[in-house]
């Protein structure tokens, strides 16, 4: 039973409850930064450190942070957090901190982590708290990376840098720019919908077929 | 803490003490974080600078910082913050090649903040690099993406001023081809280098009056800024 619960902690934040197609959560990284497919992975995993960490913390110490304090705790820790993945990847990957930009600090005020802190970590024993982060954190750094790659090999015709379709390849420049950031998210979220609403109709199929059975 | 604290309101001196304490550990935390990156990210920065150097002038394997002291160019150790600067850039014997200036100017977006070669015996241009900018993706970034445009700046003679002319119109050594859909942004380039131009003509000796190489130093140890 325990077990079980904490896998469900895990994969819930993948697909069914997805932070980003399902919560629509966290649009800001979510459509600035994605307009390569490294980017969007290295915000993603500077996204999942910080989440999981956070997590981690808040929920280790949910009954020593009195009620009314607990916001600012929160953002004291998510903070904390940020400016050590900023500064790693300052060190570590120059180039990628240099196109991210502003987007790592903002990191502190991405609903999503603060959303987790608030709504489950705070209220959560620590394990099933790391495993929330995990999968959330997961299914936003997957959402993040099939945006970033649409985008990527549209507007670029390339992925990760690599040159995909040589040289007669007109780039979709658009796909790289704003707009279409708004576009694919349009797109993908469309197909989240649809995808929701047949499998509610096959289940009322289903729910119709065995009434009638009986 | 128990399920009974939490039900009661916790005294002024709680709430402030947990903020007071969360904030002291985040302050150490970071300070952490901070001295353990700065030596890998001065690193960094001066290894990008150095590799910048001798991109925008071929030919150069050593370096130094110069600066313009009471009206002459004089090489330091580590220029004042702020201070304006150029690199000196020799060869392996030590002999005066090139200046690589940095300079910057509105772009499209934001700051571009580029650097060039120069050798003041020909007046001309012979590299130039972007350090950094905000260009849009897929267009303005051209300008340090598009080989072409980039490789324009190999030879490119800078009086009366550089001058960028629609894609495949270069006639004179000082014009350019600019790039098709980014227009705003090459422009932007050569404006930055033609005003870094006139602001530093005048301070730059005559060729062949070029400081020295200072003996002892070890290749390119001036890099950080």
């Amino acid at each position: 039973m325990k077990k079980n619960q904490s896998q469900e902690e895990l994969i819930k934040g993948i697909w069914r409850d997805n932070p980003v197609f399902v919560q629509v959560l966290g649009m800001c990284p979510m459509l600035a930064v994605t307009n390569s497919a490294i980017n969007a992975v290295a915000m993603g995993m500077a996204t999942f450190f910080v989440l999981v960490g956070s997590s981690f913390l808040v929920s280790t110490f949910r009954h020593l942070i009195p009620k009314q304090v607990r916001i600012s705790c929160f953002i004291i820790i998510i903070a904390t957090f940020v400016t050590i993945a900023d500064y790693t990847l300052l060190a570590l990957v120059p180039t990628v901190h240099k196109e991210l930009g502003a987007f790592i600090p903002l990191i502190v005020a991405n609903c999503l982590i603060l959303g987790r802190q608030e709504a489950f970590a705070s209220k959560h024993p620590t394990k099933l708290a790391v495993m929330d982060a995990v999968g959330m954190a997961s299914g936003f750094m997957l959402a993040l990376f099939s945006l970033g790659a649409v985008r990527e090999i549209l507007g670029d015709g390339a992925l990760f840098g690599i040159n995909l379709f040589g040289e007669n390849y007109e780039p979709w420049v658009i796909m790289i720019l704003p707009p279409g950031g708004f576009l694919t998210l349009g797109v993908i979220l469309l197909f989240f919908n649809w995808f929701k609403f047949k499998k509610d109709e096959f289940l009322e199929d289903v729910a119709a077929a065995e009434r009638s059975g009986n | 803490m128990n399920a009974v604290a939490e039900t009661r309101t916790p005294s002024s001196l709680r709430l402030v003490l947990t903020l007071a304490i969360a904030g002291l550990i985040s302050g150490i935390a970071i300070i952490g974080i901070y001295e353990s990156t700065l030596p890998t990210i001065t690193a960094n920065k001066a290894r990008e600078l150095r590799e910048a150097v001798f991109k925008v002038l071929p030919g150069v394997s050593q370096m130094q910082a110069l600066v313009y002291r009471d009206g002459e160019l004089v090489a330091v150790e580590a220029p004042d913050k702020d201070e304006p600067v150029v690199y000196g850039g020799y060869d392996e014997q030590g002999d005066f090649v090139g200046y690589a200036m940095p300079a910057a100017g509105p772009g499209f977006q934001d700051t571009i903040a580029i650097l060039y070669g120069y050798q003041p015996a020909e007046k001309i241009v012979v590299g130039m690099e972007v350090l950094e900018s905000r260009e849009t993706p897929g267009l303005g970034d051209k300008i340090y993406k598009d080989a072409v445009f980039v490789a324009g700046f190999s030879a490119l003679f800078v009086e009366p001023e550089i001058i960028a002319v629609k894609k495949g119109t270069k006639s004179q050594p000082n014009e350019i081809d600019a790039i098709t859909g980014a227009t705003i942004s090459s422009k932007a380039v050569v404006r930055i280098i033609n005003e870094a131009h006139a602001e530093w003509s005048a301070q730059l000796p005559a060729p062949g009056s070029e400081p020295q190489l200072r003996a002892t130093e070890p290749a390119g140890t001036e890099a950080e800024q």
